[in-house]
C-alpha cells in the first residue's frame, strides 16, 4: 500500500472510484456524440466548469474590493457602522434572483413563453427591478436607523 | 511596497519546496493572496453537506421523470441516446395521481433554491483552484478531472434547469438530451468527491458545532483551526488573514436568506397559496376568472388548431389495434356515455402543477366500443399540426386506470380551445405533456373480442 501511496499518491479507494468515474465519464460522452448537436452539449459543460471561476468569481470579488474603501475611510472613528453588507446583501439578493429568472427579466425566450402561456414576459423586469430596490432601500433604512441607535448611544456617554 | 514584496518572497519560500515557481505572484501563493479570514474546511463543510443532500434528491427526482415519460413505450422517448443508462425503467405508476406534482414540483423548486448553496460552495474552496504546484501526483490529476466533470455538470444541470422553466431554448441542442446527459456527468463526479470527502467534511462539522458558532459576531470571527496534518501552503485558511467584514453566521444568513427568498419567489406555480409573493416564478401570472382559468401549455393558435377542425363535423375515431374495428364518435355521443368526475392534477416537467376538476369518458369504456376489454396500450393522438407532443403512448396500466379520462368538460364546463376542446385526455400522475389536447384519434392495443 505504501507503494501505491508513494507512486500513485493516495489509498486504493481514490485510484478505485477515479478510474471508475472517469472511464464512465468517457462512456457517456461516446453514448451522447451521436446525439443531434452533442458538440454543442460537450462545449456548454466544459464552459458550465470554468464560468464561476473564471467570469463570476473576478466579477464579484472585483466588486466587493471596490465596495471595501467605504469603509476604510471610516475606520478610526469607532461611531460609525460598516456600511459594506448594507450593500452586499441587496447586491447579493438582487444577483441570485436575477440568475434564477434571467430569460424572464431580459425576455429573452418572449417567442416561446408566448407560444406556450399565450402571455407575455412584460411584467418580469419591471418586478426584478421593484425587488432589487426594495431590497437596497431596506437596507439603507435598517442602516440609518443602525447609524441614528449609534450617534444616540454616544449622546448618552 | 518593494520591503513587502520582499517580505512575500522570503515567506513563500519558507513555506513551500516549490520556491522557484512560487515567486511569480498570483492567486497561486495560497497564503498571500487568499486572505477571507471565514474560508476554511468549516464553511466549506457546512455547504457541502446540504448539497450532499440536494444533489442526490435532484438526481433521483430527475430519474423518476424521465421514467414518468415512459421512454419504453413507443414515440414516448424525449431523448435520442441513452445505451445502458435504461436499465432502471419500469412502468410509470398512475397511484397516488400527485406523485409527478410532488417529485417534479421538488425537482424544480429545490434546484432553484440550492444555487444560492451551490455559489457559496463554489467561493469557499475558489482557492484550491490554484494550488501550487497544480498537480501534485497521479491522484491529484484523476481528482481534478473528476472535479471538473462535477463542477461542469453541476453548473450545466443548474443553467439548462433554469433556461428551460422559463422557456429559453437558446442553447441549441435538445434539453431533454443535455440535461439527461449532464446528470450522469454531475453524478459520476459527485459519488468519488463525496466518498473521498465525507470523512473530512464530517470531522470538520464536528469541530465547531454548528449552534455555538451561530452566536459568534462579527468581533469575534477568526479564522478557523488547522487540523493537524494539514498542509498550510494548501489549506483553505488563510495564513494572512484580513480583518473580517462578515462573520459566519452573516454569510449564512446571506446564503440561507437568498435561498429562502428564492423559495417564495419562485414556489407559487407549484403551491397555490403562495402565489400571491412569488413574482419570479414563470407560471404564477393570472389568467382571470372562470372554470378555464388555469396554466395553458400550449395555445391552440400555436398548435395550428383550426376552427374547422373543431366545428360541429368534429369526431373522435376508435380503433382497435389487432382487428381493425374502428368507431366514430361525436361529442354529444360522449357526453351521453357513463361520465366520470375527478379531481386530478396537470403537471408540467418545468414544474408548475394545477389540480382541478374534470370530467369525462374513462379511457377503458372507450376501449370496450371497439371490443377490447383488457386494453394493454394505447396510442393517442391529436389535431395538432405541430410540436414534439402531438401524440402519446400509454401503458396498459394508464388506459386501464379509472381516473384516466378523456375530459371533455373542467370545473363543471366545456373546455376552452386552449385546453383542449373538443377533448383531451387526463391521466392520473402522468407528465402534462402526456394529458394530450384536441385529440382527434386513439388507437387501442389488447385482445379484441
Amino acid at each position: 500500500m505504501s507503494w501505491l501511496r508513494r507512486r500513485y499518491g493516495d489509498g486504493p479507494l481514490h485510484l478505485v472510484l477515479s478510474t471508475a468515474c472517469l472511464a464512465f465519464a468517457g462512456y457517456l460522452v461516446w453514448t451522447v456524440l451521436p446525439a443531434p448537436n452533442s458538440v454543442r452539449i460537450l462545449v456548454w459543460i466544459a464552459a458550465a466548469a470554468a464560468i464561476h471561476d473564471v467570469v463570476l468569481w473576478p466579477l464579484y470579488t472585483v466588486l466587493d474590493r471596490i465596495l471595501r474603501p467605504t469603509d476604510r475611510s471610516r475606520r478610526g472613528r469607532h461611531t460609525s457602522v460598516p456600511l459594506i453588507n448594507h450593500i452586499r446583501v441587496p447586491a447579493v439578493l438582487s444577483a441570485v434572483t436575477l440568475l434564477i429568472s434571467f430569460p424572464l427579466v431580459l425576455r429573452h425566450s418572449e417567442p416561446a413563453y408566448h407560444t406556450a402561456s399565450g402571455l407575455t414576459e412584460q411584467p418580469y423586469l419591471g418586478r426584478w427591478l421593484l425587488l432589487t430596490g426594495s431590497a437596497f432601500a431596506a437596507s439603507a433604512v435598517i442602516y440609518l436607523a443602525r447609524l441614528l441607535r449609534t450617534r444616540r448611544s454616544r449622546v448618552t456617554q | 511596497m518593494v520591503r513587502r514584496v520582499g517580505e512575500a518572497l522570503v515567506m513563500n519560500t519558507r513555506l513551500s519546496q516549490n520556491s522557484r515557481l512560487q515567486r511569480i505572484p498570483g492567486p497561486h501563493e495560497m497564503s498571500r493572496f487568499w486572505r477571507s479570514p471565514i474560508r476554511g474546511p468549516w464553511l466549506t463543510s457546512v455547504f457541502g453537506i446540504v448539497l450532499l443532500v440536494g444533489i442526490p434528491v435532484e438526481f433521483l427526482t430527475g430519474v423518476v421523470s424521465w421514467a414518468a415519460y415512459d421512454p419504453r413505450l413507443h414515440g414516448n422517448d424525449v431523448t435520442t441516446h441513452h445505451g445502458i443508462l435504461s436499465v432502471f425503467l419500469f412502468d410509470w405508476v398512475t397511484s397516488p395521481s400527485w406523485i409527478y406534482r410532488v417529485s417534479q414540483g421538488t425537482h424544480v423548486l429545490l434546484g432553484l433554491v440550492l444555487v444560492p448553496v451551490l455559489l457559496a460552495k463554489l467561493w469557499s474552496v475558489i482557492p484550491r483552484l490554484f494550488a501550487w504546484p497544480p498537480l501534485r501526483s497521479i491522484a491529484h490529476l484523476l481528482e481534478r478531472a473528476s472535479l471538473l466533470l462535477l463542477v461542469g455538470g453541476a453548473i450545466f444541470e443548474f443553467v439548462t434547469g433554469i433556461m428551460n422553466i422559463d422557456y429559453d431554448y437558446s442553447f441549441g441542442f435538445s434539453f431533454y438530451d443535455g440535461h439527461f446527459f449532464g446528470a450522469w456527468v454531475l453524478i459520476a463526479g459527485f459519488v468519488v468527491h463525496a466518498t473521498l470527502k465525507f470523512p473530512r467534511m464530517w470531522a470538520s462539522l464536528r469541530s465547531r458545532p454548528l449552534h455555538r458558532e451561530l452566536q459568534v459576531g462579527l468581533s469575534g470571527t477568526a479564522p478557523e483551526v488547522p487540523e493537524p496534518g494539514d498542509d498550510p501552503a494548501n489549506s483553505l485558511i488563510a495564513a494572512n488573514p484580513a480583518a473580517p467584514t462578515i462573520s459566519r453566521r452573516g454569510v449564512l444568513g446571506l446564503v440561507g436568506g437568498s435561498s429562502l427568498a428564492v423559495f417564495f419567489l419562485t414556489s407559487g406555480q407549484s403551491i397555490r397559496s403562495l402565489q400571491g409573493i412569488s413574482v419570479l416564478s414563470p407560471r404564477t401570472q393570472s389568467y382571470g376568472r372562470g372554470p378555464n382559468a388555469f396554466q395553458v401549455n400550449r395555445t391552440a393558435v400555436a398548435a395550428g388548431i383550426r376552427p374547422v377542425d373543431i366545428a360541429e363535423a368534429w369526431a373522435l375515431t376508435l380503433i382497435a389495434e389487432s382487428s381493425g374495428r374502428n368507431v366514430s364518435l361525436t361529442r354529444d355521443q360522449l357526453l351521453n356515455m357513463q361520465l366520470v368526475t375527478a379531481d386530478l392534477p396537470i403537471a408540467c416537467v418545468e414544474g408548475w402543477s394545477v389540480q382541478e376538476r374534470w370530467t369525462g369518458v374513462p379511457l377503458r369504456l372507450l376501449a370496450e366500443q371497439v371490443g377490447i376489454r383488457h386494453p394493454t396500450g394505447a396510442r393517442v393522438e391529436s389535431l395538432e399540426r405541430n410540436g414534439a407532443f402531438s401524440s402519446a403512448s400509454l401503458s396498459g396500466h394508464q388506459v386501464r386506470a379509472p381516473e384516466s379520462l378523456l375530459a371533455l368538460k373542467v370545473n363543471g364546463a366545456d373546455l376552452s380551445l386552449d385546453h383542449g376542446y373538443p377533448a383531451r385526455n387526463i391521466i392520473p400522475a402522468a407528465p402534462g405533456v402526456h394529458n394530450t389536447k384536441w385529440v382527434n384519434r386513439i388507437t387501442f392495443s389488447g385482445v379484441a373480442t
